[in-house]
């Protein structure tokens, strides 16, 4: 176990580093640099300002950012300084005066974020199991039907519009308009039971809305999972041995059927991120998905480079946790079994 | 429409009540494609300390009879008549004290007090009939606490015992290990002990040893044949292979499509056997001793599951066809000798 764990380990590293090298080359395709987009930015701004720099001057700000080194020596500085924790600094944030760490723009977002994709992670969990466990068993009931139409539809059915259509339902019905995270007598408070309390009603639409497609899909792959291992030999044996229906349900057949699921966990990682973006936009919600939309857009290229590794390394720490859990739940997995 | 016959006219005069009586059994599978009949009419006694042979090609209704007995039918199989008239243990001989398990609910408490515990079930193929992500010592314990008032440490002790009175070599580190690291007669080794778990009185056997090697599969029947000596249990044999019943069975039911054509102590089947399938049946086994150069098969296929024929269930593919009649008429169950019954026109006065 520990040689398949540390094997993982040294493969996880191996994909960060190739991580790393594509989103050094993202954020180096497009044409020009942060300071030609400055400038741009400068020349259309409404202000106004016939602040325009000289070639001169510009080359001067790139020699100074070292944005004027071969790719192959700025690509080998990056990765040194993200090693040791430099991470960069954001200039939409805070502008060219005063840029603000890329570490300050993300953590202020990034509890959030965790947050209401928990949120929504947990009521997946807590919605798709048992519906799909009672779609594979009553299959073919209504209630299986009702769950396969409805799961169809979650999958069907874009998160953003849900967004739409449940932010006026709430409008409609109750009166309250529900985007944003917190009502804003609480937005700048301090933390206390309240804000927390006022945070987790705000959460429950964005988790239903994320937590929808999720869910159906959940639905999807556990039922026809649990329908392949119910007409399993060995669930018959233990049946024949005596075994009560539920008993056996839940020691056999689902926690073969749930192995996808649990190596599905790794993907919820990256998704606390990069999972959510419109639907944070059109809920309002101040996550990180809207911050690197505007990051890229803007050539904000520590910025977005930083989000972009950090999902990058979300999504592989998250899959070594799926390798991990799958192998301790699954004899085959940690035994290289494969018949 | 058959009638019920039973095998308890044979020969011992002061016979004690069958132990298992199917009576008219018939089983069902309603699918889209039509109703599959599995089972149709099936009856037959088992006795204690005694081994039924059911023997038959493949999907002529021999594991749907023996999990009809499990009330373990996977859906949507149906049991839609007859009885399975079962004497549980503790109960004085006597023709009152059945239970007749088509009648209880299969996942009620009075079935489960039977399945497992009084009746076992050993698969043909052991490798997919233990789950591939616990250890057999895990299933085996559990087959244990099912049936047994034991602690876990008791439990561990006596799967211990059991896998070394099934002769599994090496017992205690066997418990630690995954069915898919044994090798197949360890396998069914292990199998064996589970069902053996509960002292079962009734042990049926569904192809013990059509996935094992000819050597490994001596043995396993010989093993079997020790535990019901010590035991005095019933087995239910299961088996296509003639050689596994010349072996094993006191008494042969041989099936085709459903039915038992015919019924008869197993020296009866091999020296007197009636029925035209059985006889084909005996006709293609391989022999050392004659140099034959083309081994007799049975003319024709089963029949599709959609689509059985009218009359004689066997008469598109009997040699001895009699048409007008065979094709028209179900033949009945005929006595020929004690504890001998054929359904064939061939017999009697039906032809």
């Amino acid at each position: 176990m520990l040689a398949y764990i540390g094997r993982r380990i040294v493969i996880a590293l191996a994909t960060m580093w190739g991580i790393s090298l594509i989103v050094f080359v993202i954020i180096e395709l497009p044409p020009g640099d942060a300071i030609t987009t400055a400038m741009s930015l400068q020349a259309g701004g409404e202000s106004g300002t016939s602040f325009i720099m000289t070639d001169e001057e510009m080359n001067n700000l790139r020699r100074l950012y070292a944005l004027d080194r071969p790719l192959l020596v700025r690509y080998v500085n990056w990765l040194q300084r993200l090693a040791v924790g430099r991470w960069g600094v954001s200039y939409t944030y805070g502008g060219y005066a005063s840029p603000t760490p890329v570490w300050e723009v993300v953590s202020d977002k990034f509890a959030m974020t965790v947050a209401v994709t928990g949120a929504a992670t947990v009521l997946t969990w807590l919605l798709f199991v048992p519906i799909g466990v009672y779609s594979a068993v009553r299959q073919y009931s209504l209630g299986d039907y009702a769950a396969s139409f409805i799961g169809f539809m979650g999958m069907a059915v874009p998160d953003f519009l849900i967004a739409l259509v449940m932010l006026f339902l709430v409008f409609r019905f109750a009166g309250v308009a529900v985007a944003g995270l917190f009502s804003p007598e609480y937005i700048d408070a301090a933390w206390s039971l309240g804000k927390l309390w006022d945070l987790l009603k705000h959460l429950i639409i964005p988790g239903i809305v994320l937590g929808t497609a999720g869910t159906a899909g959940g639905i999807r792959i556990l039922r026809a999972n649990l329908l392949d291992e119910i007409r399993k030999p060995y669930v018959l044996t233990a049946r024949t041995r005596g075994l009560p229906e539920m008993r056996l349900l839940l020691k056999y057949p689902l926690r073969v059927a749930l192995n996808p699921a649990v190596s599905s966990v790794g993907y919820v990682l990256p998704a606390l991120i990069g999972g959510s973006v419109i639907v944070s936009v059109v809920l309002d919600l101040n996550t990180l998905g809207p911050v690197l939309l505007e990051a890229l857009r803007g050539q904000d290229t520590q910025l977005a480079a930083f989000i972009m590794m950090l999902i990058g390394g979300l999504t592989v720490i998250g899959t070594l946790i799926s390798d991990i859990l799958l192998a301790w739940l699954d004899p085959r997995i940690r035994k290289g079994f494969t018949g | 429409m058959q009638q019920t016959h039973t095998a308890s006219s044979r020969a011992a005069p002061e016979a004690p009540p069958a132990l298992l009586s199917v009576r008219d059994l018939a089983t069902h599978f309603p699918v889209d494609e039509g109703n599959v009949v599995a089972v149709d009419g099936v009856s037959f006694d088992l006795y204690e300390g005694q081994t039924l042979g059911i023997v038959g090609e493949s999907g002529c209704g021999k594991s749907v009879t023996a999990l009809s007995i499990m009330m373990a039918l996977s859906r949507p199989g149906r049991i839609v008549k007859g009885e399975i008239l079962y004497r549980p243990r503790g109960q004085d001989p006597g023709p009152d004290e059945v239970i007749d398990l088509a009648a209880l609910k299969p996942d009620g408490k009075e079935m489960r007090a039977i399945r497992g515990a009084e009746i076992g079930y050993i698969f043909q193929e052991p490798m997919t009939a233990f789950s591939p992500v616990h250890t057999v010592g895990n299933q085996l314990i559990e087959a244990i606490r099912l049936h047994r008032d034991v602690d876990g440490k008791e439990a561990k002790s006596l799967a211990i015992e059991l896998l070394r009175q099934v002769e599994v070599p090496l017992a205690e580190q066997r418990l630690d290990a995954y069915s898919w690291e044994l090798s197949g007669g360890l396998r069914q080794r292990v199998m064996i002990a589970t069902v053996m778990a509960s002292n079962p009185r009734v042990l049926i056997a569904d192809e013990p040893t059509t996935a094992l090697d000819v050597t490994t599969q001596a043995q396993i029947l010989d093993l079997m044949r020790s535990l019901q000596q010590q035991s005095g249990m019933a087995i239910i044999m299961i088996t296509h292979d003639l050689g596994v019943i010349a072996e094993m069975a006191d008494y042969v039911a041989v099936m085709y499509l459903g039915k038992v054509v015919e019924n008869a102590p197993v020296d009866d089947i091999f020296h007197a056997p009636k029925h035209p399938y059985t006889k084909a049946l005996l006709r293609s086994i391989p022999k050392i001793t004659e140099a034959e150069e083309e081994l007799a098969t049975i003319a024709g296929t089963v029949p599709h599951a959609y689509s059985r024929p009218e009359g004689c269930l066997f008469h598109p593919r009997c040699p001895e066809f009699m048409a007008g009649t065979c094709d028209a008429r179900t033949p009945p169950p005929l006595p020929v000798s004690p504890g001998h019954h054929v359904s064939c026109f061939l017999y009697g006065d039906g032809g």
